[in-house]
């Protein structure tokens, strides 16, 4: 039955094959979305089709031939009710099984992704690199190894779309959403914004550069030479006074954040949370909503002082606190 | 022919578009329930709303609540339930043809409906007004609430714009708590027809019971000592 | 099985009064009870409307000719397309049928003299002009570029442009298919003629019961969204503003819970005059009545449960989405049982080919694949490459327009007879039917490709790789509006010199045929009593006349 299916899309997609009918399949998903995306146009087709002949079928073959004449009384048929409902049923539980595997594989980042952080705002799209390489409306990626992007949106929704890699996600104000791709074939590529956001929406593009690593790490390198994020997330860490209450050795006012990251405390309220990357920005933007236990609530919030650039640059400095302490402690 | 000779026989108040009164009644009872599903559906997203960011912010909706007065809420919820017993004996006393008797009840329902109003924009609102807790007319955040301080404006936007829609609510049913008790005074409901009272009922205790949500929601968040005040 | 010919009730000679000339003056239109001549204040309205939001359309496909716009600004490009989406749903799509052929049916058809409250029916028209005044006003003070749709925080803190006029309209608006839903509830349920027990119903009628609980449940919802919306953007409190603490995605839960369904509202009625103009054109009862019957009803209530599909790449959980794609492929088999049912009644039937069937036949095929294309959105995995891109425009303008519109048009034209007494063109009809038929698919499937291809909907401007698909789509448009503007002058002109219609000119079942053409105030002398089931065409003849 999926071997059919597999014979069936393969062969729609030789005979549409031509560019202007399917966009570039350039990531590890691709073709497997467009298997899906073909058995589901065959499906249509078929009983777009099919219906549509057995109609002019019958709209022929019983015309009315004249004007007293008097059909028979059909009698209600049971089996065929039943079959016409389990049938569809049984391909639309056939399809959602396959869409919904798809999905999940399509949804989970390989734990040794790239990471690569993305901030929208109307109407350009601001990429920063860990290494601390930024682009706008540019994204450089390395072909071959998984890429994650984390995402979020300095005034309204954006959606961050590239059609060849076939992903797409919404791009949030006030939280973080992640998408990620693994892309096959080096080339340039469309990016959109894929939610209305206001005037410019429809300038809101890009390019997406697919080279080889090793291109690509000549790129990273290459230009005025900049400061990884972490650094820069140190800098603003001493700058705005967070080090004050966050001594490494706990003796602050607040809690050390020395391999904090990654770890499930205890709030206030006794729920236990994540400390991710959505987390942390909250931490600063929100303190007091997630006060850890046997710490008071007197953080003050950052929000306004710091834009979501440097927010990432501040979670990316904590994040590299964890790999310092193993590195002391590997000593 | 047939039609006219029944025809001079319905009582004052039926409607042509229907049969005979057993159907008019029954309609009107229905369209009544009708009705007031879609006033649960209107305030339910209000509520779920308000439930969501009462999870989300719980600090300042209980700083919000505690600055209400429990005792004035109280007391509304007090004279609006008497409101629906007296209006519940409106109709009783229609059942049993006691014209005067509909008349008194049906004014006591309307005093103590405008009772509750009166308490609420003097004592409740007007006093909010003057303590600066109005969003958008100078709502003023104050120090002691902290942190929390930045979304007690968002409490007081759900307080008043339920307690708003309720008030609403029963304005509109004094409106037509006047129209009744004039019908009632010129005698036009007896044991064989009292269906607009009837109807009428169900969407004041629909209000009330609205209230009777509206009250711990609103009023009772984080618990209160008994005889402590806030 | 006796073949007994039923004579059509006799009316008495040279009684001429009926419902359109019972009283004449604008007071008598105005202020008027009667369900039928409320039925035509909102047909002139709703066409009125029809016309405005098509009118923008009209702009908005020529404005796409050109990659880089043909035509105006992107800012007014984005208010065209919301002032198109926002008049069409709400002030088109929702009321057409309910409105219009709903409010003239449904007494005639339970064999009742009006509906349970034609005051309040009255009301609901007034509340539908007063919303429709606010939103033309928030037209002409500058327009509207939130889209249809409204999301946060765009609409509650960025846009500069009459949102609140806008939002309020469609607030307004919303009471008029409350009151409408509620009217119609009761009338159902409590004045059906003698021995019309539920199962004799017409279909159309469980269409419109159906739609009438969507209208009931949902519209509220919409309501209290669209009010907190206007209080964050005059209050900045932090509802739907995340910059301030608010959710940006519960005003996106709030709306689509109403706009899901509201989508059912707009195809519900629809369904039900193809089950009308089905039976009745092939001279046939419904193949498998309980089954289209309950279908209606299954599909208002999965309708309510589905509303997620619409963000499935907010950052939804896995979970979440998984299960609203469950059900949403699940809201998909009662329209198809409807499908295969219709094409069951064809078989062995006596089939004509006037103008309402070949409406009906081009809604069955368009209404097939509009359906199913929905099959890859609600897979997730594909929904992720074609959610916000063309293909979502194509999928449900196939549905609206190829689905609704057609049945709409298709209504119209099988019960003008008995709504304005008169006929219209026959030949002109059917040639109408073909160029929206043609117009219609030229404008709209190329939208598919377009969505597959990536380009993003919403866009003023695009890269030049999609201009060829944008001018076949823009010459498609143009060809399905001379279409459209094809019936409203035929329609027109029968008004005053069409040739004066019978009481049943299709020969059709159903009491509303029972009466003269156009009906007397009252519907009906005597209140029938009925005694056969829905489209019993094979036990008594009806000859056309």
């Amino acid at each position: 039955m999926i071997g059919l299916a597999k014979f069936g899309s393969t062969f729609l997609s030789s005979v549409v094959q031509a560019p202007q009918l399917r966009p570039e399949a350039a990531s590890s998903i691709a073709e497997g979305v467009d298997h899906l995306y073909f058995v589901l146009t065959f499906i249509t087709l078929f009983f777009t089709i099919a219906i549509f002949s057995t109609i002019f079928f019958f709209m022929v073959k019983y015309r009315r031939r004249a004007e007293n004449e008097v059909p028979p009384d059909i009698e209600q048929n049971l089996p065929l009710e039943l079959a016409w409902t389990i049938i569809p049923t049984l391909i639309c539980a056939g399809l959602f099984l396959w869409a919904s595997s798809l999905y999940f594989e399509n949804s989970r980042p390989p734990s040794a992704s790239t990471e690569i952080f993305v901030i929208g705002k109307q109407w350009m799209w601001h990429i920063q690199h860990p290494e601390g390489v930024r682009e706008i409306n540019e994204l450089h990626v390395p072909e071959g190894v998984p890429v994650k992007l984390t995402m979020t949106s300095e005034d309204v929704i954006h959606d961050f779309y590239i059609p060849a890699f076939r992903v797409k996600k919404d791009v949030i104000p006030g939280r973080y959403s992640s998408l990620w791709f693994q892309a096959t074939k080096v080339g340039t590529y469309h990016l959109f914004c894929a939610q209305y956001c206001g005037a410019d929406h429809a300038e809101m593009l890009g390019w997406v550069y697919v080279m080889s690593p090793a291109d690509y790490e000549t790129w990273l390198s290459s230009g005025t030479p900049s400061q990884t994020m972490e650094k820069t997330g140190e800098q603003i860490f001493n700058k705005l006074g967070c080090a004050s209450c966050h001594q490494p050795d706990g003796t602050g006012r607040g809690p050390s954040l020395v391999g904090i990251y990654g770890k499930e405390e205890e709030l206030k309220s006794g729920e236990k949370r994540l400390v991710d990357e959505a987390f942390i920005r909250q931490a600063i933007i929100n303190p007091n909503s997630v006060t850890l236990r046997n710490y008071p609530p007197i953080m003050p919030t950052f929000r306004g002082q710091i834009n979501e650039e440097q927010v990432l640059q501040l979670i990316a400095y904590v994040k590299s606190l964890a790999s310092e302490e193993r590195n002391s402690n590997g000593k | 022919m047939a039609d006219l000779a029944v025809h001079n026989t319905h009582p004052p108040g039926f409607a042509h578009q229907f049969e005979d009164m057993e159907q008019q009644r029954e309609a009107g009872s229905l369209g009544m329930w009708v009705f007031l599903l879609t006033e649960l559906m209107f305030f339910g997203g209000l509520f779920a709303s308000y439930i969501i960011y009462r999870a989300l912010y719980l600090p300042s909706f209980e700083i919000g609540s505690h600055l209400l007065e429990v005792k004035f809420g109280a007391l509304n919820t007090a004279v609006l339930i008497g409101s629906s017993l007296t209006m519940a004996l409106a109709i009783r006393s229609a059942q049993v043809g006691r014209r005067g008797a509909q008349v008194g009840f049906l004014t006591a329902t309307m005093i103590l409906g405008a009772a509750f109003l009166f308490f609420k924009f003097t004592f409740e609102w007007h006093h909010d007004y003057i303590e600066h807790l109005v969003p958008g007319f100078g709502f003023v955040i104050r120090p002691e609430w902290g942190a929390a301080g930045a979304h007690v404006p968002l409490f007081f936007c759900f307080y008043f714009f339920m307690t708003g829609l309720h008030a609403l609510h029963m304005i509109i049913g004094l409106g037509i708590l006047t129209v009744l008790t004039l019908m009632a005074h010129r005698g036009r409901f007896n044991p064989h027809y009292y269906s607009p009272l009837e109807v009428s009922g169900l969407y004041w205790h629909f209000v009330d019971i609205v209230w009777i949500f509206l009250f711990p929601l609103l009023y009772l968040i984080g618990g209160r000592y008994i005889g402590g005040g806030h | 099985m006796s073949t007994a010919t039923l004579d059509v009730h006799e009316v008495p000679t040279g009684s001429r009064v009926n419902y359109l000339n019972a009283q004449y003056g604008v007071k008598s239109w105005l202020l008027t009870t009667d369900h039928k001549r409320i039925a035509l204040l909102y047909l002139a309205s709703i066409t009125l409307m029809f016309f405005v939001g098509g009118f923008f359309a009209v702009l908005m496909r020529l404005h796409l000719i050109e990659p880089q716009g043909a035509l105006v600004q992107p800012e007014t490009y984005n208010k065209l397309f919301t002032m198109h989406g926002v008049i069409m749903v709400f002030f088109f799509l929702v009321p057409s049928i309910p409105a219009t052929l709903g409010n003239f049916l449904v007494p005639m058809m339970i064999g009742a003299r009006d509906l349970a409250f034609p005051r309040l029916n009255l009301l609901s028209w007034y509340i539908y002009i007063i919303g429709a005044i606010f939103t033309l006003y928030a037209v002409i003070s500058g327009g509207v570029d939130t889209g249809w749709t409204f999301y946060t925080p765009y609409s509650s803190s960025f846009s500069h442009t009459s949102v609140i006029p806008t939002a309020l309209g469609v607030f307004i608006t919303g009471f008029s298919s409350i009151l409408t839903g509620l009217n119609f509830v009761v009338t159902i349920h409590k004045m059906r003629a003698p021995g019309l027990t539920w199962f004799r119903l017409p279909l159309f009628i469980w269409a419109i019961y159906a739609t009438s609980i969507i209208f009931i449940l949902g519209t509220p919802v919409i309501a209290i969204t669209l009010f907190l919306l206007g209080l964050e953007r005059l209050l900045h409190i932090g509802i739907f503003d995340p910059a301030i603490g608010g959710d940006p995605i519960l005003f996106q839960h709030l709306f689509w819970f109403y706009s899901h369904p509201a989508v059912y509202i707009m195809i519900l009625p629809g369904m039900g005059v193809m089950s009308e103009l089905i039976t009745c054109f092939s001279r046939k009862r419904i193949f498998g009545y309980g089954f289209v019957a309950f279908s209606s009803l299954a599909i208002a209530f999965i309708s309510f449960l589905v509303w997620g599909h619409h963000m499935f790449v907010t950052g939804q959980s896995i979970y979440a989405g998984l299960i609203f794609s469950v059900l949403s492929f699940m809201v998909a088999i009662p329209s198809a049982v409807k499908v295969f049912n219709w094409t069951a009644t064809l078989y062995k039937g006596s089939i004509s080919y006037d103008a309402p069937m070949l409406y009906a036949l081009g809604f069955i095929g368009l209404f097939t694949m509009g359906g199913l294309t929905g099959l890859f959105l609600a897979s997730l995995a594909t929904d992720v490459h074609l959610n916000g891109t063309y293909f979502i425009v194509a999928h449900f303008h196939y549905i609206m327009v190829g689905g609704a519109v057609m049945a709409y048009l298709g209504g119209i034209h099988f019960w003008w007879p008995k709504i304005a007494g008169r006929l219209y063109p026959d030949g002109w009809a059917r040639f109408a039917a073909l160029v929206i038929f043609v117009g219609f698919n030229l404008t709209f499937f190329p939208q598919f490709m377009l969505g597959y291809l990536g380009m993003p909907r919403r866009y003023a401007v695009y890269p030049a790789e999609f201009q060829v698909l944008n001018v076949m789509s823009s010459a498609g448009a143009s060809i399905l509006g001379i279409g459209y503007l094809i019936p409203l002058i035929y329609l027109t002109w029968s008004m005053r010199y069409g040739p004066a219609a019978g009481p049943n000119p299709w020969g059709a079942k159903g009491l509303e045929w029972q009466t003269p053409s156009p009906p007397p105030t009252e519907n009906f002398e005597e209140i029938p009593v009925v005694t056969e089931e829905a489209y019993d065409y094979a036990h008594t003849t009806v000859t056309r006349g």
